[in-house]
C-alpha cells in the first residue's frame, strides 16, 4: 500500500514537472513581456530594471528552476495586465470556482445516478426511453446555449433567479463562500445547473450501462436464485459493484468540470478562475495562463490519486493484495 | 426604432423574417453569413487535422521507435486535458505571439490553427494502431520485396487501407470542430464581431438578452444546435454506410 | 426409482420460446419428466440442447425475451410456473436452491462470505443475527472449509476456486431447500477438484434430503453421480431412464453415439466413434425427428413425423425404431 502510494506520488511529480515545462515554455512563445508591461516610451534603464526584476536576464535552465521553485511555493510572478501577483488573483477567485464545481457535481450525481439506476432496472420503460432521448439531445446542445436558455427562461421571463455574479458572500478566513447567504445560494442555482447538466447525461448513461452489465453477471443471478429480495439484489449486490467504475469517471470528470467552468463563468459572469483565465487568454497574459494551467493540472493529478486511494478503501480485493 | 421583432410577432417587418438587432441588421442574413464561417472553420480544421494526424500516425506506426514514442507522449499529455482547455491555451498562445492589431484579422487563422492542433491527436492514434496492424501484412512485405521506398509503401499501399476509421472520426470531429469554434468565439477569443461566426453572434446577442430581445440570441443558438445535430446524424449515417458489417 | 406417490417435481410438456425479431424460436419443446424426493437426475446434452434453460425455467428466472409458452411445472404438488414473482422469490433459495457453473464469478466480490450466507439465511429463516452467523459457520464447516470461524469474515477472492464452489454449495443449501438445480457445477474447476466437489454435492444433498437436477454435458459425471438420466437433443428429451440402464444399454441412436464417444479404460475399442454433423440451429430444425439428419439408422418415418416418447424399461425413449416393440 505504501509502496503503491509512493509510486503514484513519483508519477504525479513527473506529470507536474512536464506540465510546468509546458507552462514555462509558453513564456517564450510570445515576444518580450517587458514590452507588454511597460509603456511605449519607457527608457532603456527602466526596461533593463524590469528585465532583471523578472529574472529574464538569466539562462533558460535557471529561469525554469526559478519558475518551478516559485510554483511550488504558489508564486507565479506578476500579471502582465493587472500588475498584481498572480497567486493573489487566483486565491481570490479559487473559492468561487470550487464552490460552483462542487454544487454542479452534487447536482449531477443526485440527478444522474438515480436516473441511471432507474433506466437500468426498467430498460423497456417509457420513462427510460424518454430519458435516453433527452440525454441524446442534451449532448448535442452546446453548454453555453443551455446557459443562455436558462437565463432567458428563469431570469428574463420568470424573473426567479439571478443571472450573474455570486450574490452576497461571507468571508471565512481567506475563503469567500456563497453557501451561507440566500442570495449566494440563489445565484448558484443556474450556473450549477448549466455546468452540471452535461454531466447528468454522462453519469446517467454510464450508470445505466454499468448497472445493466452488473445485473447480467453471475453473482447477481446467483443472488436472485437464492431468493434474496429485489431490493437486496439491486441495491445491496448490484449497485455497489456498479459504482466502482463510476467513481473513477466522476472523479476524472470533476477535473474537466473545472475546465468547463470557464464557459459557465463567462455566461454568468461568475467571478471564478475560469473568468480570470479567459480574460488572460484574450490579453495574452501568460503568467496568469501558466498559473491556471499548473493549478488545473494539479487538481487533475490530485483527483486521480484520490480516486485510486478510494478504490483501496472500497474494494477488498485491492486492500489485501498490497 | 431600428430594431424589429421576427416577422410573425407583433411589430415585425415581413422583410426581416427573424427580426433585426439594435442596429437594424437582419438576423437571418447574419445567421447565413455566420454559418458560412462556422462551417468553413470546421471543414478546414478537420482537413488539416486529418492530414497532420495521418502523416504522424503513418510514420509513428510504420517506423516506431523514438519518433513514435515522442509523438505518442505528446498525444498522451494532450488527451489528458479537456479539449476545450487545450484549444483555449493554444489560441491564447497564438494570440500572444501575434501583435495586438492583428488579432482580429488573423482570428480565422488562429481558430483553425488552435482547433487543428487540438484534434490531430485522435487521427494520429487511430492511423498509428491500424498501420501497426497493416505493417505486417503480406501485401506490405510484397511491396518491400519489390523494392518500393517506405514513403511510397505508406501512402500508396497502407493509407488506403486505414482510411475507413479516419473518415468516421472526421465526421464526428466536424461537429466537434464547429462546437469548439462556437465556444471560443462565444468566449470572445474567436471571430471578432466585425466578421462574426455563429458563436460570435450568440455572444453579441447575449448582451441584449435582458432588454427582452431574445430573437437576436435564440435564432443563432438554434441554428448552431441544428447544425451540430445535423452533422452528428450525418456522421452516424456515414459510419453505418462505410461499415458493411452493420448492414 | 424410490418414488413416493407424489413426485417432488413434475414437469409436463414444458416449452420455452424466445420472441425474436424474426418470430418466436422454440428452445425447449415439450419436455416431460418427474423427480422423486432425494433423487439425483442428470440432464445431459450438447450446448444449446436446452438443459440449462429447463433449470432456469424451474427456478423462475427465465428472462425476456424467453418465456414458458406451454406446459406446466409442479413442485410438491403445487403449480409454480404461474406463481407471481414475489411468491416465486420466496420459493427460491428456501425450497429450490441453485448452483452455478463458475465459482469465481458466482460470489459478490464486495461482500464477505459470511455476509452473503447470513443475508441468505435471514431472508428465508426467522433467525437473529447471532443464530444466523452460527448457522453460517456450521454450514461452512460442513462443506469442508477449514477454520470456518475465521474464514467467514473473508472475501471471496481470498478463497481458491474449489473452496469458492464449496461456499456456493453452502449458499445453495443453507435454507434447506428440497431441490437443488446444479448447472455444470464442476465444469469450471480443475479436474483434480471436480470429483471432490461432486462427492461433496452428493453428500450434502443426501444429508439435507435434497433432490438434485444435475445439468452437465459430461456423461462421466452423470454416470458417477446420478440415479436417473435425461438425454436432451434440440430442446427435446430423447431418452430418460435409470443411469445403469441408459449407460449400459442406450436405446436412442443419439445416446448410443454419446456413449461411444466416451473413452473407456479396458474396453478394447481402438477408436472413439463420433457423431457426424452438428446439432441443428433452432432457426432451421428439420421436420420429424430433430436427430434424423445425423442418425445412422434413420428411415422415412423419421423424416416425416416427430417420435412420441415410448415407455421402455424404467423410462422413456423418443424414437421410431422402438415403435413396434412392446413396452
Amino acid at each position: 500500500m505504501i509502496a503503491f502510494i509512493l509510486r503514484r506520488l513519483i508519477q504525479s511529480v513527473l506529470v507536474m514537472l512536464a506540465v510546468a515545462l509546458i507552462a514555462f515554455s509558453m513564456f517564450s512563445f510570445i515576444g518580450d513581456p517587458v514590452n507588454s508591461m511597460l509603456p511605449e516610451n519607457a527608457s532603456t534603464e527602466e526596461r533593463q530594471a524590469l528585465r532583471e526584476q523578472l529574472g529574464l536576464d538569466q539562462p533558460v535552465t535557471v529561469q525554469f528552476t526559478r519558475f518551478v521553485t516559485g510554483a511550488v511555493q504558489g508564486e507565479f510572478g506578476i500579471s502582465y495586465r493587472n500588475k498584481r501577483p498572480v497567486s493573489e488573483m487566483i486565491a481570490e477567485r479559487l473559492p468561487a470556482t470550487l464552490e460552483l464545481v462542487l454544487a454542479a457535481a452534487v447536482f449531477a450525481l443526485l440527478l444522474g445516478v438515480p436516473m441511471g439506476i432507474y433506466a437500468a432496472l426498467h430498460p423497456r420503460g417509457i420513462l427510460s426511453n424518454l430519458l435516453n432521448v433527452i440525454s441524446l439531445i442534451g449532448i448535442s446542445v452546446p453548454t453555453f446555449v443551455t446557459g443562455i436558455l436558462l437565463i432567458l427562461v428563469f431570469s428574463v421571463w420568470l424573473n426567479w433567479l439571478p443571472s450573474f455574479g455570486r450574490g452576497e458572500t461571507v468571508q471565512i478566513g481567506w475563503w469567500s463562500t456563497g453557501f451561507l447567504t440566500v442570495s449566494g445560494l440563489k445565484s448558484l442555482v443556474l450556473p450549477a445547473v448549466m455546468l452540471g447538466l452535461f454531466q447528468v447525461t454522462l453519469i446517467m448513461r454510464l450508470v445505466r450501462a454499468e448497472m445493466m452489465e452488473v445485473l447480467r453477471s453471475d453473482f447477481v443471478r446467483f443472488a436472485r436464485a437464492r431468493g434474496l429480495t429485489n431490493r437486496a439484489v439491486n441495491f445491496g449486490h448490484a449497485l455497489g459493484n456498479t459504482l466502482m467504475p463510476v467513481i473513477t469517471i466522476v472523479g476524472l470528470q470533476l477535473g474537466s468540470m473545472i475546465a468547463f467552468a470557464i464557459i459557465t463563468e463567462t455566461v454568468f459572469q461568475w467571478p471564478g478562475m475560469g473568468l480570470l483565465f479567459i480574460q488572460a487568454v484574450s490579453f495574452a497574459d501568460i503568467p496568469v495562463m501558466s498559473a491556471y494551467l499548473v493549478l488545473v493540472a494539479l487538481v487533475f493529478v490530485a483527483i486521480n490519486m484520490i480516486v485510486d486511494l478510494l478504490y483501496f478503501a472500497i474494494d477488498p480485493r485491492l486492500s489485501v493484495q498490497a | 426604432m431600428t430594431r424589429s421583432t421576427p416577422a410573425w410577432a407583433e411589430g415585425g417587418d415581413p422583410r426581416y423574417l427573424l427580426g433585426t438587432d439594435n442596429q437594424g441588421r437582419d438576423v437571418l442574413s447574419a445567421i447565413l453569413y455566420g454559418s458560412r464561417i462556422s462551417l468553413a472553420v470546421g471543414f478546414v480544421s478537420v482537413v488539416l487535422a486529418m492530414a497532420i494526424g495521418i502523416v504522424v500516425g503513418l510514420v509513428s506506426g510504420y517506423f516506431g521507435g523514438m519518433v513514435d514514442a515522442f509523438f505518442m507522449r505528446i498525444a498522451d499529455v494532450m488527451l489528458s486535458f479537456p479539449t476545450i482547455l487545450v484549444a483555449l491555451l493554444i489560441s491564447g498562445i497564438a494570440r500572444g505571439a501575434l501583435p495586438r492589431e492583428m488579432h482580429d484579422s488573423a482570428a480565422l487563422i488562429v481558430l483553425v490553427f488552435a482547433i487543428t492542433i487540438t484534434t490531430w491527436v485522435q487521427y494520429a492514434r487511430t492511423v498509428r494502431s491500424s498501420t501497426m496492424v497493416e505493417r505486417s501484412r503480406e501485401y506490405v512485405y510484397a511491396a518491400q520485396l519489390v523494392g518500393r521506398r517506405p514513403f511510397a509503401i505508406l501512402f500508396s499501399h497502407i493509407l488506403p487501407n486505414v482510411m475507413g476509421p479516419v473518415l468516421v472520426i472526421a465526421t464526428i470531429n466536424l461537429a466537434m470542430a464547429i462546437l469548439i469554434e462556437a465556444t471560443l468565439s462565444f468566449l470572445g477569443v474567436g471571430m471578432p464581431p466585425t466578421n462574426p461566426s455563429l458563436g460570435t453572434l450568440i455572444r453579441v446577442g447575449n448582451e441584449y438578452l435582458f432588454s427582452g430581445v431574445w430573437w437576436v440570441v435564440i435564432f443563432p443558438s438554434l441554428t448552431l444546435v441544428a447544425l451540430v445535430l445535423a452533422v452528428n446524424l450525418l456522421g452516424d449515417w456515414l459510419r453505418d454506410a462505410l461499415n458493411p458489417k452493420l448492414r | 426409482m424410490t418414488s413416493s406417490n407424489t413426485p417432488l417435481l413434475s414437469v409436463r410438456d414444458l416449452s420455452i420460446c424466445f420472441d425474436t425479431r424474426h418470430g418466436p424460436l422454440r428452445a425447449v419443446d415439450g419436455i416431460t419428466f418427474d423427480l422423486a424426493p432425494g433423487e439425483i437426475l442428470g440432464m445431459v446434452g450438447e450446448s444449446g440442447a436446452g438443459k440449462s434453460l429447463t433449470g432456469t425455467a424451474i427456478t423462475g428466472l427465465l428472462e425476456r425475451p424467453g418465456r414458458i409458452d406451454r406446459g406446466e411445472i409442479r413442485f410438491e404438488g403445487q403449480r409454480i410456473d404461474t406463481l407471481s414473482a414475489e411468491e416465486m422469490r420466496r420459493l427460491r433459495g428456501r425450497r429450490i436452491g441453485a448452483i452455478f457453473q463458475d465459482p469465481l464469478t458466482s460470489l459478490n466480490p464486495l461482500m464477505t462470505v459470511g455476509q452473503q450466507l447470513i443475508q441468505t439465511i435471514r431472508t428465508h429463516l426467522r433467525l437473529d443475527p447471532g443464530a444466523a452467523r452460527k448457522r453460517a459457520i456450521d454450514f461452512l464447516a460442513e462443506v469442508g472449509i477449514p477454520a470456518p470461524e475465521a474464514r467467514i469474515d473473508q472475501y471471496p477472492h481470498q478463497f481458491s476456486g474449489g473452496m469458492r464452489q464449496r461456499v456456493v454449495i453452502a449458499l445453495a443449501l443453507c435454507a434447506e431447500p428440497s431441490l437443488v438445480i446444479a448447472d455444470e457445477p464442476t465444469t469450471a474447476l480443475d479436474v483434480s477438484i471436480q470429483a471432490q466437489i461432486l462427492d461433496l454435492l452428493k453428500r450434502m444433498c443426501r444429508d439435507h434430503g435434497a433432490a438434485v437436477i444435475l445439468v452437465t454435458h459430461d456423461m462421466g459425471v452423470i454416470a458417477e453421480t446420478a440415479d436417473r438420466v435425461a438425454v436432451m437433443y434440440s430442446g427435446r428429451v430423447v431418452e430418460i431412464g435409470p443411469v445403469e440402464k441408459v449407460v449400459r444399454d442406450p436405446r436412442h441412436p443419439y445416446t448410443l453415439g454419446l456413449m461411444q464417444s466416451i473413452p473407456r479404460v479396458g474396453s478394447g475399442v481402438q477408436r472413439l466413434t463420433q457423431i457426424d454433423g452438428a446439432m441443428p440451429r433452432l432457426t432451421d430444425l428439420p421436420p420429424g425427428c430433430a436427430f434424423h439428419p445425423r442418425c445412422p439408422r434413420a428411415f422415412a418415418e423419421c423424416r416425416a413425423t416427430r417420435p412420441a416418447p415410448l415407455p421402455v424399461e424404467g423410462g422413456h425413449v423418443a424414437c421410431h425404431l422402438y415403435q413396434g416393440e412392446p413396452a
